[in-house]
């Protein structure tokens, strides 16, 4: 992938986020790009110097006996333990911890499959058309989940990406959060982070449709549908790009801008045949595949996927539970990384996105038993820098560079290890939980005067 | 698996192309020793550095520091090593499925069918399903198989298998009865745990009545009927010939009730899924109305507030390691330091309930979790013997084989895992395993597509013929 173009495009979005609505060429309004738009502001934080701390930055580099600077919200300096340390600065003993940046799942369904998994509460999948481009999964995601504490508390987690599910073959929009508590959905966006479109091929979509009786029933039909549908969206963006719209369409929006490159294609893929003909269809149709995930059979293709600049967003070692996942290997991460292609941990799980640095882990374990040996500082950004460039939000944060977001995770071990935690966790700078104060440790309003409530997790 | 299958399986492992090298060697099948490694017995103690582990005759023989190996035996030098016993997991689907989710190779439920305490999983286990192999190299050796309940609250019976690359994977058939009693159950039972308490009351009375009537229980007592796998194998109630009767009113099949007789009498245990406080006291409750009760709880999501009372009743808990979400009402009070507190209050925990893509290969990894408990404030975790002792000697002993299996005792099975590094880390695996004291390949399919993919690009042939 393109990574920088893709940071430039989450800049652009970001400066065009609270301008004023553009005017067409008949005077009217334009659609408005951002109707509802974040209200997340970073909480305050006081400046920490994290000292002495084994720090892998996210971007492949270990600093031993490693400081840490957060001030004002962003990183400030990261460098050995000669960086001096201002006096203001409180000073955190990082001797025998770690530093890595917040961990960032590019596949959840936190929100909108929500714990408790009732059926008032099942939001993910609007299972009633086979292309759903219209729905927003904003719209589904209820903030109270208690799964955005878990991830936060257990996991590290600081941004992720909420994606519709995969009964469709278009989902509809996902949404990129700061895994902060909020009121509201708007007050958990991340800001600027662009728009993913969510699709899925295989199994998922000719089976909810060949059920009822209805196209797709088949894999031809799936792409059948697909391919339909883009050329649909292929003359709708010439008249929007022409100002001769004369309605609006939600799905045909979203395409269009999938067109226009200002929405990522996140694509459900398990099997490398169809992978390679999604690459296909994607280039008839003018957009680019930005991730596949659960692609468990990428290492197959991982010659492919990387002369494509495709990121395979994975599971560790998922197996065999359905007939698509019956050739998935745990070496998958490791052969593609040897191969050079890019490698993000997902969960799609609502306790995977607990232990995203334990499935790391065990990948690179895997990896190491045939001969791939891949150092630590690299695995780490297996769950940091790849998955925010998949997102498009690398150049706001994803690893520990001067100028980021001061989305930052003090362990009490290797986060490779089984027996560590975090033990600290900011985002923009604002402490969100420290295991040892109870006062920073989030309840969801679902859980309150109900057994449990506070209880560690 | 009995003597003369070991010395099959040891043969037909030599055949193979895949034969680990180690058995061309001229030394007794079933005999070996591992020196200078890290022990660890699995009986809860700490790991022993430098130690050695003696198997001969398919069964563990020594185990610790200190110990000599006896003249004769093939040594596996196991410097950098560690050696436990093979995982031990209940209850699981292993060997009821090939694919989860490919229906017609999906043994685990059967919600169309006309019997549910009656239905035996001995008969459908296949040893060469996938899913067995693959777990197999992850170090699982025994399980606990259960059926699912699809059709009514008693899923059935389950049975109690080994891994090993064989033909006779059940060791013991019609091990435990497994029931539904919380959200599933009120859901199979007709809507509410109301009905499932009733279904299950009934269907012991029922049980207990055409007990009294038939003298089923009392059938060859004490001298189980002669079968291929084992001595103590429960005489099968459901097939005793009888021309008594039974009372008019019965709702159950024949079938169903002469299955639910070993329950009620106490000759098979209850394994009873419930998750919130108040159905656990609900099912410890039983005990006063059916006192031969062998209970055995699943799950137990909320055990920890009720473990004062689970551990005055004896009862011991499979408890899933990792739940800490209210993801059902019923789990509202869920945390991982459930495990932790239960045990503190001395319940005799093993972890369990490893069904479809939560595989018994993962066992390691929770039980490494509730290790990093014991530095987070406020929770409550397990020392690292613990842990292991929670996915190897506690669940056999909970499954009833501790005597057989589960740790490296002198005197039980000779099932021995050597790993490349701390069992319970995360980049860890196994290198060898042994199953009665046979070593086991690790082949499988996930393992021949590594291989040909190591490196993706097609050569001068395609990869089909690599």
């Amino acid at each position: 992938m393109a990574a920088h173009a893709l940071a430039g495009l989450a800049l652009a979005l970001a400066s065009a986020s609270g301008m004023a609505k553009p005017k067409g060429d008949d005077g009217a309004a334009a659609p408005n790009e951002n109707p509802f738009p974040s209200t997340y502001q970073p909480y305050p934080g006081e400046a920490v110097a994290i000292v002495g701390a084994t720090v892998f930055d996210g971007a492949g580099r270990r600093i031993d006996n490693g400081t840490v600077l957060v001030s004002g919200g962003k990183v400030e300096a990261v460098g050995d333990a000669g960086l001096s340390v201002p006096a203001s600065y409180r000073r955190i003993d990082g001797a025998g911890k770690f530093v890595t940046p917040g961990v960032i799942d590019i596949h959840s369904h936190l929100g909108v499959y929500p714990s408790p998994g009732v059926q008032a509460n099942s939001d993910g999948n609007e299972a009633t058309a086979p292309t759903t481009p219209e729905v927003w999964a904003e719209h589904s995601v209820w903030p109270q989940d208690p799964g955005f504490s878990r991830a936060l508390v257990n996991g590290g987690v600081t941004a992720l990406q909420i994606l519709p599910g995969s009964a469709n073959l278009m989902g509809g929009r996902s949404v990129v959060l700061k895994n902060v508590p909020s009121r509201t959905v708007q007050g958990m966006k991340f800001p600027g982070a662009p728009y993913g479109l969510k699709m899925a091929c295989g199994e998922n979509p000719k089976r909810v449709y060949g059920s009822k009786g209805t196209m797709p029933s088949t894999r031809m039909g799936n792409f059948a549908v697909d391919r339909q549908i883009w050329i649909k969206a292929a003359e709708y963006k010439k008249k929007r790009d022409a100002g001769k719209l004369e309605s609006r369409d939600l799905g045909m929006e979203t395409l269009a801008d999938v067109l226009a490159g200002k929405i990522l294609v996140q694509n459900h893929c398990y099997r490398a045949d169809e992978m390679a003909l999604v690459i296909d269809m994607a280039k008839e149709a003018g957009y680019k595949v930005t991730a596949f995930h659960h692609a468990v059979e990428a290492y197959k293709i991982a010659d492919l996927l990387k002369a494509n600049g495709i990121c395979s967003a994975i599971w560790a070692d998922w197996w065999g539970f359905k007939m698509e996942a019956f050739d998935g290997i745990p070496e998958n991460a490791a052969i593609l990384q040897d191969a050079g292609a890019c490698v993000v941990i997902h969960s799609d799980d609502e306790y995977g996105i607990q232990r995203l640095n334990q499935e790391a882990a065990k990948a690179q374990g895997d990896g190491r038993r045939i001969g791939i040996q891949i150092p630590d500082a690299q695995v780490v950004s297996w769950f940091t820098l790849n998955p925010a460039r998949a997102l498009g939000i690398d150049a706001m944060t994803g690893s520990l560079a001067p100028g980021k977001m001061g989305d930052v995770v003090l362990w009490n071990g290797n986060p490779l290890s089984v027996y560590s935690r975090p033990e600290k966790v900011w985002v923009d700078g604002a402490l969100l939980y420290d295991a040892a104060d109870r006062t920073r440790r989030p309840v969801s309003d679902f859980e309150l005067g109900l057994p449990g409530e506070g209880d560690v997790k | 698996m009995s003597p003369r299958t070991l010395l099959l399986a040891a043969s037909a492992l030599v055949g193979a192309s895949l034969a680990p090298a180690a058995l061309a060697q001229n030394a007794p099948a079933g005999d070996f020793a591992v020196t200078g490694a890290t022990v660890a017995i699995g009986d809860g103690s700490a790991p022993i550095p430098n130690g050695t582990v003696v198997v001969r005759g398919g069964k563990v023989v020594a185990a610790g520091a200190n110990v000599a190996v006896p003249p004769g035996v093939r040594v596996i030098d196991g410097t950098g090593k560690w050696v436990t016993p093979g995982l031990v997991v209940a209850v699981t689907d292993l060997g009821l499925l090939d694919v989860g989710a490919v229906e017609e190779s999906n043994d685990e439920y059967a919600e169309k069918a006309g019997f549910n305490a009656a239905l035996d999983v001995s008969a459908a286990i296949d040893p060469d399903a996938a899913p067995v192999a693959v777990n197999r190299a992850g170090g699982v050796t025994r399980a606990a198989v259960a059926p699912v309940a699809a059709n009514a609250i008693f899923a059935g019976q389950g049975a109690i298998v080994d891994l090993a690359a064989d033909a006779n994977p059940v060791q013991r058939p019609r091990a435990f009865q497994y029931v539904e009693l919380g959200e599933r159950g009120a859901d199979l039972a007709g809507g509410s745990r109301v009905a499932a308490q009733a279904v299950l009351r009934n269907a012991l009375r029922e049980a207990a009545d055409f007990d009294r009537r038939a003298g089923i229980s009392r059938i060859g007592s004490g001298k189980p009927a002669p079968v291929g796998t084992g001595d103590d194998i429960p005489l099968d109630p459901r097939l005793a010939q009888t021309a008594q009767g039974r009372a008019d009113d019965g709702l159950l099949t024949h079938f169903d009730a002469a299955a639910l007789i070993p329950v009620v009498t106490g000759r098979q245990p209850l394994y009873v899924h419930v998750d919130r406080a108040a159905d656990i006291r609900a099912v410890l409750a039983l005990k006063k109305d059916f006192p031969a009760l062998r209970l055995v709880l699943v799950g137990a999501a909320e055990g920890w507030r009720t473990a004062r009372e689970i551990a005055a009743a004896g009862v011991p808990v499979l408890a899933s390691a990792m739940t800490d979400l209210p993801g059902r009402f019923e789990t509202q009070a869920a945390t991982q330091s459930n495990v932790g507190r239960m045990m503190a209050a001395g319940v005799k925990v093993g972890l369990g309930g490893f069904y479809d893509n939560d595989q018994p290969r993962y066992a390691p990894q929770y039980a490494g979790n509730l290790v990093a408990l014991t530095k987070m404030p406020g929770a409550t975790g397990l020392t690292w013997g613990q842990a292991l002792a929670a996915i190897t000697s506690v669940p056999a002993e909970i499954i009833g084989e501790g005597a057989r299996f589960g740790s490296l005792k002198p005197g039980l099975a000779g099932d021995v895992v050597i790993w490349d590094g701390d069992p319970l880390e995360l980049a860890s695996g196994p290198v060898e395993i042994y199953i009665d004291g046979i070593l086991q390949s690790l082949v499988n399919h996930q393992t021949r597509l590594r291989d040909r993919y190591r490196h993706p690009h097609e050569g001068a042939l395609p990869k089909a013929y690599e």
